[in-house]
């Protein structure tokens, strides 16, 4: 196959993917923000101490810290949240980007390790 | 004049920092990816470049949301390492060269690129990682560097034809520059992955394998995607392959391929190497 055969039309919405346009940055900035500032070990202390209280402070509504104190990736993205922002956050609990990936898919971690693999033979 | 003798493009994944500190290059899951990168490190001790202009993406580390330029070019003695929030470690400072960057500042104002610059910047994994893996066991490398980080964070993304575009601007400005150095032009990410949403996991070796060749042979045709039908095609960060075509621009001779290496997975990525040499 060569790349010209495949130029596509810009597609208006790709399933299962979220676009971290402007909207969502608007929606999503005290959420990044805060995730933006686990860059330092002392605040990711700090977080882990009072999760809630954490949020408070940088604003978050209640609907963020409900999916923050979750760990609900999906529904952090679909508040504003931004992956490489939010991965800061869930590495503070130790997760890879693959249980990521399996929480999201809904498989479990070998599952979803197993599909990863799975591609080497397309 | 200075010389651009190659551009190397690489997957930056930060597992495979881990795995070069942890040792781990001959385990089962890790031998196969990192001996594909032995050409290009033999090619490298032999020709010994001064200079690698440094392609890469940030994420998150210096630049956050409330000020985030669409292409920045570093003018710093040094670029530091630093905590990324997640546990990879930080090094010591790599050497930057900026009287080489502010003529590459200048050149790219002059050719209408009109670029951010940056006195101090901090490193994350997307450009130590590949220079890990291009200089193993010299962390920092021997070599000099001048980074360019292009966003990829925010949308809208630069489109790729402006990128590979940016490239040939950079190509232009080193080739100006009066010195008999050689110079690298590293771009780093990729290949197809996709991190968040319903559709994690995703991988499209077939169009992988469609941007090795079209880097090699045809890269105005791959600069023709929009920055969302790479999304599409490669998932939410192989879009990240705009950092390879932005350092294929930088080659204006004729080229033709050092080495290719491919491997899925590492981590939740098609991993992919690419060398290409100017004739």
């Amino acid at each position: 196959m060569t790349i010209a055969a495949t130029v596509p039309q810009s597609p208006q919405h790709i399933p299962g993917t979220y676009i971290f346009d402007g909207r969502m940055a608007m929606k999503g900035y005290n959420l990044n923000r805060m995730c933006y500032s686990f860059n330092s070990a002392d605040n990711r202390r700090k977080f882990k101490a009072f999760p809630e209280a954490y949020c408070h402070a940088y604003h978050l509504s209640r609907e963020q810290i409900y999916a923050v104190t979750d760990l609900d990736v999906l529904r952090m993205l679909q508040l504003g949240g931004n992956i490489y922002y939010l991965a800061k956050l869930t590495g503070i609990y130790g997760m890879s980007v693959q249980d990521l990936g399996a929480q999201q898919t809904g498989l479990s971690l070998d599952e979803f390790r197993a599909m990863l693999a799975s591609h080497a033979k397309e | 004049m200075a010389q651009i003798i190659g551009a190397l493009t690489s997957s930056h994944i930060p597992s495979i920092g881990n795995a070069i500190t942890n040792g781990n290059q001959n385990e089962p899951y890790w031998k196969a990816f990192f001996d594909g990168y032995e050409p290009v490190v033999q090619w490298l001790e032999e020709q010994k470049p001064d200079v690698a202009v440094v392609i890469y993406n940030d994420h998150g580390l210096n630049f956050f949301l409330n000020n985030l330029p669409t292409f920045a070019v570093g003018a710093a003695p040094e670029y530091i390492s630093k905590d990324e929030g997640w546990g990879l470690p930080v090094f010591p400072p790599y050497k930057g060269y900026p009287e080489l960057s502010w003529h590459v500042i200048e050149s790219l104002i002059e050719q209408e690129f009109d670029i951010a610059m940056c006195q101090e910047m901090a490193m994350d994994h997307a450009f130590i990682n590949p220079l890990r893996l291009f200089w193993p066991g010299q962390n920092p490398p021997p070599i000099k560097t001048v980074p360019v980080a292009i966003n990829t964070v925010q949308f809208p993304l630069p489109k790729p034809a402006r990128c590979y575009a940016l490239g040939k601007a950079i190509g232009n400005a080193v080739a100006a520059w009066p010195t008999d150095e050689k110079v690298v032009v590293i771009g780093t990410g990729g290949m197809s992955h996709q991190l968040d949403g319903e559709r994690a996991g995703f991988i499209n070796k077939r169009f992988d394998s469609a941007c090795m060749d079209a880097l090699l042979n045809d890269p105005e045709v791959l600069a023709q995607y929009s920055a969302l039908d790479l999304v599409r095609e490669a998932g939410a960060q192989g879009a990240e392959i705009i950092m390879w075509l932005a350092a294929r621009g930088a080659l204006h001779g004729k080229v033709r391929q050092l080495h290719s290496s491919y491997h899925i997975p590492i981590s939740n990525t098609a991993a992919g190497m690419l060398a290409l040499v100017n004739e």
